[in-house]
């Protein structure tokens, strides 16, 4: 099959490998139809997350159709189209059993503070991801979330973790009616979590990024205030005069480690690696909050340390919650956001790139060419079937 | 676009105009809040107002919702390849990845790695050092195989040259200009 292979940092390409075998009863073989590069496949595209090794076909976010099941599969059959969510969950754990789908014990033998992703480097568990022909799907009958007929390829692609994300993002700033929303991030987890925002009752959105066209676009997509971090003196400062000198009421930090907007988090996150990342924008987050106020962080670091400034979030009475999306919880209510119009995910896909040409993609996406903000890719074997559907109905 | 950059209505500048400043007081008590007349317009607006349509509060639950009841043990997955797993876990997962096993010499610093706890820095470090030499062996798996790694290509200069191409041109120059130093340096050196 073709897939995605990673050969270091920013170097990638499309290569044959073998097909993806079942490993265990409760695995599945799906043929994927689409899968989305994330701004977290980043992180490892640069090089910043440990044990990614050359080889390995990165992609969490895909759909699918299943082509073949193990032994102990009982809810999905060959055939079904599935959503698949970013985390690989076994349903049965002290943490599945709590609904932290996102926090799974037993599906990461290599560390224990994450649980399994797809495609996300042997530190997430060692799983070839979704940038592919074909993957496999562990724990089948748990994970997998059948695709509804009224509900479209391209947005179910986006419920695997960029919508789930980014309304998890604002849930944990647990807002009330009212509340000043600060949103760092204009990438795709950013715009879903000021929408998301707006559904939790927020009574003002600001989205902050140093990119002009993102923050156009989430300006417009998600009725949100903007600002560019480059065009003001200081982030915390600017933040608290837009708020009568208080601060904002919730901040989210929607970027992580490869974050801008600080020579020193920089020099020693990204280029020295000497932290698990910049922390600039999780800096901002605690700086920028009111007193007694809520800091949510959705944002990857690496598994080892960052500069931040815990003093503040304790001398302020901060609240800070974190976490990966527990994907699968959260499903059934974003799909009734889509049936009823209030979220329309695929409207931010603005690229449907052959998976062939997955350098370019990367390149594209990381460097932020072309306008892009969510680029999809489509494996050949997808676009055979697209055609011979489309040559049926002529 | 109109951003907001520029603060208004209650933008408050420091005037140091010898001891003088605005008063904190003059600025409201209370953060000012839009009313729901004001934010009706907004797609959408307050439909999980309600903490109970949302739908990871509390972060806890149980029973689960959404997937197969627990189970008590599951099917362990056979070991057909070699799993590096961490010392924080009282041996492998049911379930766990096979995708790329060590190997070579990245492989023998993984499994070195894997000696030390996750809590411990020199995990994650001996880690990342295995990355980069697990790149030099790519290139020299691919040139045992008779293929030269199109390196440009898998950066992506294809799209750089169709989107970019003021920037591809001014990072090939740097890039000329600091390999046409290096070998001047070096052949100055070589003289001496």
């Amino acid at each position: 099959m073709l897939a995605m292979n990673y050969r270091g940092p920013y170097r990638v390409r499309a290569d044959h490998k073998p097909d993806p075998v079942i490993e265990h009863p409760g695995d599945a073989i799906v043929r994927v139809l689409r899968s989305c590069i994330c701004g977290s496949d980043l992180h490892l595209y640069h090089g910043m997350v440990p044990d990614t090794r050359v080889g390995h076909t990165f992609g969490h976010e895909f759909v699918g159709e299943v082509v073949d099941i193990g032994s102990g599969v009982q809810n999905l059959k060959v055939g079904d189209r599935v959503l698949v969510p970013f985390n690989l969950f076994c349903g049965s754990c002290f943490f599945c059993e709590r609904e932290l789908y996102g926090n799974c014990h037993n599906t990461n033998a290599q560390a224990t503070a994450v649980g399994g992703i797809y495609g996300y480097s042997h530190t997430a568990g060692g799983y070839d991801g979704g940038q592919a022909e074909y993957v496999r799907v562990p724990m089948a009958d748990v994970g997998p979330y059948v695709i509804p007929d009224d509900i479209h390829i391209e947005d179910a692609v986006l419920l695997t973790d960029a919508v789930p994300t980014g309304y998890q993002a604002a849930e944990m700033g647990d807002i009330a009616e009212g509340d000043t929303v600060v949103v760092f991030g204009a990438g795709p987890v950013g715009i879903f979590a000021a929408k998301s925002a707006w559904l939790m009752g927020a009574g003002r959105v600001i989205v902050v990024d140093e990119v002009e066209y993102r923050l156009e676009f989430v300006k417009r997509f998600a009725q949100c205030e903007v600002v560019n971090f480059r065009e003001v003196n200081d982030m915390a400062e600017h933040i608290k005069k837009m708020t009568d000198w208080m601060g904002a009421d919730v901040t989210i930090d929607c970027v992580g480690g490869d974050a801008a907007g600080s020579i020193a988090q920089t020099l020693t996150g990204r280029l020295m690696k000497m932290q698990a990342g910049a922390s600039t924008v999780l800096h901002w987050a605690i700086n920028s909050v009111r007193k007694g106020g809520n800091v949510s962080i959705v944002g990857v670091y690496g598994p080892t340390f960052n500069a931040v400034p815990i003093g503040n979030a304790l001398n302020k009475g901060l609240t800070l919650r974190m976490n990966q999306a527990s994907v699968k919880r959260h499903l059934p209510r974003l799909i009734e956001h889509i049936r009823a119009g209030r979220l329309n995910p695929k409207e931010i896909i603005t690229h449907r790139i052959p998976l062939e040409e997955v350098a370019d993609a990367y390149h594209i996406f990381s460097s932020k060419l072309d306008e892009c903000i969510k680029p999809v890719l489509i494996p050949p074997s997808a676009r055979e079937v697209t055609a011979v559907k489309a040559s049926a109905q002529q | 676009m109109q951003t907001s950059n520029e603060v208004n209505p209650h933008s408050h500048q420091h005037h140091h105009n010898g001891h003088t400043h605005e008063h904190q007081q003059d600025y409201p008590k209370e953060p000012q809040r839009p009313t729901r007349e004001q934010l009706a317009h907004i797609n959408g607006w307050g439909a999980d107002l309600d903490h109970k349509n949302r739908p990871a509060v509390p972060m806890e639950r149980k029973p689960p919702r959404f997937i197969p009841p627990p189970v008590d043990r599951l099917p362990q997955q056979p070991e057909n390849v070699e799993v590096l797993v961490s010392t924080e876990r009282p041996g492998i997962t049911p379930i766990f990845g096979t995708a790329q096993p060590p190997s070579g010499l990245s492989g023998m610093m993984r499994r070195v790695a894997f000696r030390w706890a996750e809590n411990d820095l020199r995990h994650w470090l001996l880690l990342l050092a295995a990355d980069r030499v697990n790149v030099v062996e790519g290139v020299a798996e691919d040139l045992a195989k008779g293929k030269v790694p199109n390196v440009l290509g898998e950066m992506g200069i294809k799209a750089e040259w169709q989107h970019n191409k003021a920037g591809l041109v001014k990072k090939a120059f740097i890039a000329g200009a600091v390999v046409g130093t290096l070998a001047y340096l070096m052949r100055d050196r070589e003289r001496r």
